[in-house]
């Protein structure tokens, strides 16, 4: 055991490790780019169909079920079916990922929309503010913590995941996993491992420290119904299971 | 009401909590045993707490509480509690169990054995005036008064001889609460409980005390007294204002009709009481209206009987167009009228006896030792 | 070729049926031991303000490490075994589990927990009769997360022998033949679906109390 640790830290320190185009450097940084690309990707088509639902309240029922069905889609079943129909290219990774990531953001948008009060939206409304209104001065500013968390949810699950990018011979961090296991190398994948966790935790965190920045801005009010700073799946169930 | 023997005994208690706040400030105070004590005040004058340190959902920082002579302190908690009924707002009921499971909930951690606990619920759901079928369920499925009343029930399930009672009818609207109270002055009358009671509405307080202690923000005691003595003197300005501008009024829902003379009902004047065959009082006729419609116009009256109080008497002779209240025995039958100023002057009497009350009344003088300079 | 091969599913159907067999047998027992373990260690983290923060941090740490990579990490000790795949499995729904509960005793109306102990209930018997039972509808809906997710991450585990239905997708992968992924995949949802509507009902025994409550409520706004 100390032996391994030793070994992973000569590993995670050596410079020659680090640099070139297959260097822990350049795996980083792809991951990166793969999780984060996702995750916008699945932010955009996510975020307007929980604000959508939440403020309508219409396709709540539906949408929430879709939402946990998706979260049953084994990814690596995705990915290697997207790549057997689409070929070598950046669409299994992308399509894999993103289709992770949307369900967890419209739940949660979904229920940061439903949290506020009917009795706050009726006042906005009967102070004359429109629909519209209503949605972009009421609705969004307090339910913002709880979107934040989705979002942080989805991209911590999401750089976790993107680890099997490797499996359709891609980059990413994920390639110290597959090539370690392939060579029998403890020390490669324990490497990769702690790498994908240090980014998930570090993007989690900076994404924190941004949602208390908006929270902040979007009134010390909505602040207050922040949950608690830590992210995780499964922290907003389905509000019809409540 | 019971006048026994102190059950509870508060000796110098004090309670200070870390943050330097003090919720109660040197108490020394008893509870009778079979009487109702209210505490009340403002929020934050200590009496929720003076309450919880009874079955030490609150331990006092200083002093001694003693039940029935033996010093708490010195009792398991879980044993005292089981002893001890408690009813707190909005019943507190249990959400996950039906009516009848949540009032068995003490005897069944007596080890009573389930049959009996159920068969002494069922009992007890009768006893405050729930219907059999609330048994099967759950409290979100009865009303605020319905789930104060389980609440009730379940307080008294184990037979326990003292109940804390922490605002339990705060929740509930005005006409509810009112037919809580009376049910609860008509149980207490069977049941010879010795009860302490939270508020911070003086008009229950007044309703239900047989004694009431008045507290004042920083947890001071100011004054314990028979609600007729309280409303006739009380101690000092803090205590007259919490009372209010109507204190006299107060004073008036304490006494009866009883022993107020009553006359015949005119048979002159412009209004005319008109009862039934039997004797019921129906209405005042205004003899000036037309002859042809004067049958159908009867000005409404509400007949009192000599267990009303001289407020409910006053309010009706204020409303009555002939300045006359009707009197009625048990059966509802006419037996005289009262005028306005006879029930002034029995008003103003009482008064003036509350108000000299010193004179032999041997609940003053003890009274006075719960005053805390 | 990429068109579904309709005529593959029912010749396997018999294969089909032992892998999905196989699958519940790495998910069921993973969400069986991660709540377990969650409960009591959730009662700790709702009792003790300083250790919550610690617990569902390192939960929150466990859920980050990649599966794949855990998987292959616990290989040294467990070796190629279907533990291996379950300890794996139950360390992610550890964090779920975890903050549900939590969550779910934090959510115990303040006066029922009060009521018990004035009482005179101890504080397991609070907890038994009172605490837990309240707090089992967010309790559950944190189980059908955790289940609906371990049922999908099994097939992470076909790495290592243990995948389930997974195991169709490295056929599949390995021979350029969809037909076994699409059944793979299908079959996992649908494994899911029927664990997830098991566990509503299961939900829906449990909790007489909870049944036509919304109905209610709705009706009590309606008047």
């Amino acid at each position: 055991m100390w032996e391994l640790l030793k070994n992973l830290a000569d590993w995670l320190t050596s410079g020659d490790e680090w640099s070139g185009t297959a260097g822990i450097a350049t795996r980083l940084l792809e991951h990166t780019q793969y999780s984060l690309l996702s995750t916008l990707i699945a932010a955009l088509i996510a975020l307007p169909i929980g604000l959508l639902i939440g403020h309508t309240g219409r396709g709540a029922f539906l949408a929430i079920n879709l939402a946990s069905f998706g979260r049953a889609l084994p990814t690596v079943g995705l990915i290697t079916l997207v790549f057997l129909v689409s070929g070598l290219s950046m669409w299994p990774v992308y399509i894999s990922l993103v289709a992770l990531a949307v369900p967890v953001i419209v739940t949660n948008t979904y229920a940061g929309m439903a949290a506020v009060s009917p009795e706050v939206k009726d006042a906005a409304a009967g102070q004359g503010l429109t629909g519209w209104q209503v949605l972009w001065k009421v609705e969004v500013p307090l339910a913002l913590p709880l979107i934040m968390t989705g979002i942080r949810l989805a991209v911590v699950q999401v750089i976790a995941t993107a680890t099997i990018a490797a499996y359709v011979s891609f980059g990413g961090l994920g390639r110290y996993v597959f090539d370690g296991l392939a060579q029998r190398d403890l020390v490669q994948v324990l490497g990769g491992a702690v790498l994908v966790a240090v980014l998930a935790i570090a993007v989690d965190l900076a994404l924190g420290g941004v949602g208390a920045c908006l929270s902040g801005l979007a009134g010390s009010r909505a602040a207050q119904h922040a949950p608690s700073p830590h992210g995780a799946p499964g922290q907003v169930a389905p509000p019809h299971d409540r | 009401m019971g006048k026994g023997l102190p059950v509870i005994e508060f000796e110098s208690v004090s309670k200070h909590y870390p943050n330097g706040t003090t919720a109660v400030d040197d108490l020394t105070l008893t509870m009778p045993e079979g009487g109702i004590t209210v505490l009340v005040g403002t929020s934050g004058c200590g009496k929720t707490t003076t309450l919880r340190m009874i079955n030490r959902m609150v331990d006092p920082s200083s002093g001694r509480i003693k039940l029935n002579g033996k010093d708490i302190s010195a009792t398991d908690r879980a044993e005292l509690r089981r002893g001890i009924g408690y009813v707190i707002q909005q019943a507190g009921l249990f959400p996950h169990r039906t009516v009848l499971d949540n009032i068995a909930t003490v005897p069944l951690v007596l080890g009573w054995g389930r049959r009996k606990a159920r068969a002494r619920a069922e009992e007890l759901l009768e006893r405050v005036g729930l219907q059999p079928d609330a048994a099967k369920r759950y409290p979100h499925q009865l009303s605020g008064g319905q789930q104060q009343r389980v609440g009730v029930a379940r307080a008294l399930a184990a037979d326990p001889p003292v109940l804390l009672m922490d605002e339990p009818f705060s929740a509930v609207d005005p006409v509810v609460r009112a037919h809580l109270q009376d049910e609860l002055l008509r149980l207490q009358d069977e049941l010879q409980k010795t009860i302490v009671f939270v508020t911070h509405d003086i008009d229950e307080a007044v309703r239900l005390g047989d004694r009431i202690a008045i507290f004042r923000t920083g947890g001071q005691l100011v004054q314990c007294a028979t609600p007729a003595e309280l409303l006739a003197r009380p101690a000092d300005a803090f205590v007259a204002d919490f009372l209010g501008a109507e204190r006299g009024l107060k004073l008036l829902s304490l006494s009866t009709l009883a022993g107020v003379e009553q006359g015949p009902a005119p048979e002159s004047g412009r209004w005319r009481l008109v009862t039934s065959g039997d004797g019921r009082p129906q209405g005042w006729r205004d003899t000036t209206a037309d002859g042809d419609s004067a049958g159908a116009d009867l000005v409404p009256v509400r007949p009192l009987s000599d267990g009303d109080s001289l407020l409910a008497a006053l309010n009706e002779a204020v409303a009555s167009p002939s300045g006359l209240i009707a009197r009625v025995d048990a059966d509802g039958k006419l037996t005289g009228v009262t005028s306005r100023d006879a029930i002034h002057d029995a008003a103003g009497h009482e008064h003036a006896r509350a108000a000299k009350a010193d004179g032999g009344a041997a609940p003053a003088k003890t009274d006075a030792e719960g005053v805390i300079a | 070729m990429n068109s579904v091969d309709w005529g593959w599913i029912p010749d396997h159907a018999r294969d089909l049926t032992i892998l999905a067999l196989d699958h519940m047998a790495t998910a069921g027992p993973a969400v069986l031991f991660g709540l377990l373990i969650a409960v009591p260690l959730a009662v700790v983290a709702h009792r003790v303000r300083a250790l919550r923060g610690l617990l569902l941090g390192i939960s929150s740490i466990l859920y980050t490490i990649p599966s794949l990579a855990l998987f292959v990490l616990l290989l040294p000790i467990t070796g190629l075994t279907r533990t291996t795949a379950i300890v794996g499995l139950t360390a992610y729904t550890l964090c779920v589990l975890i903050r549900n509960t939590v969550e779910g005793l934090d959510a115990v109306p303040a006066h029922a927990r009060e009521a018990s102990v004035a009482m005179g209930s101890s504080r397991t018997r609070t907890l038994l009769t009172v605490e837990l039972p309240l707090a089992l509808p967010v309790i559950m809906a944190g189980v059908r997360v955790a289940t609906v997710m371990s049922i999908s991450l099994v097939s992470v585990a076909s790495y290592i022998g243990y995948g389930g239905l997974g195991q169709l997708f490295t056929d599949g992968f390995q021979r350029n033949f969809t037909t076994p992924v699409w059944a793979g995949v299908a079959l996992t949802l649908l494994l899911a679906l029927v664990a997830d509507a098991l566990l509503v009902a299961i939900q829906w025994l449990c909790t007489p109390w909870q049944r036509g409550h919304a109905a209610r409520t709705s009706a009590g706004k309606a008047a």
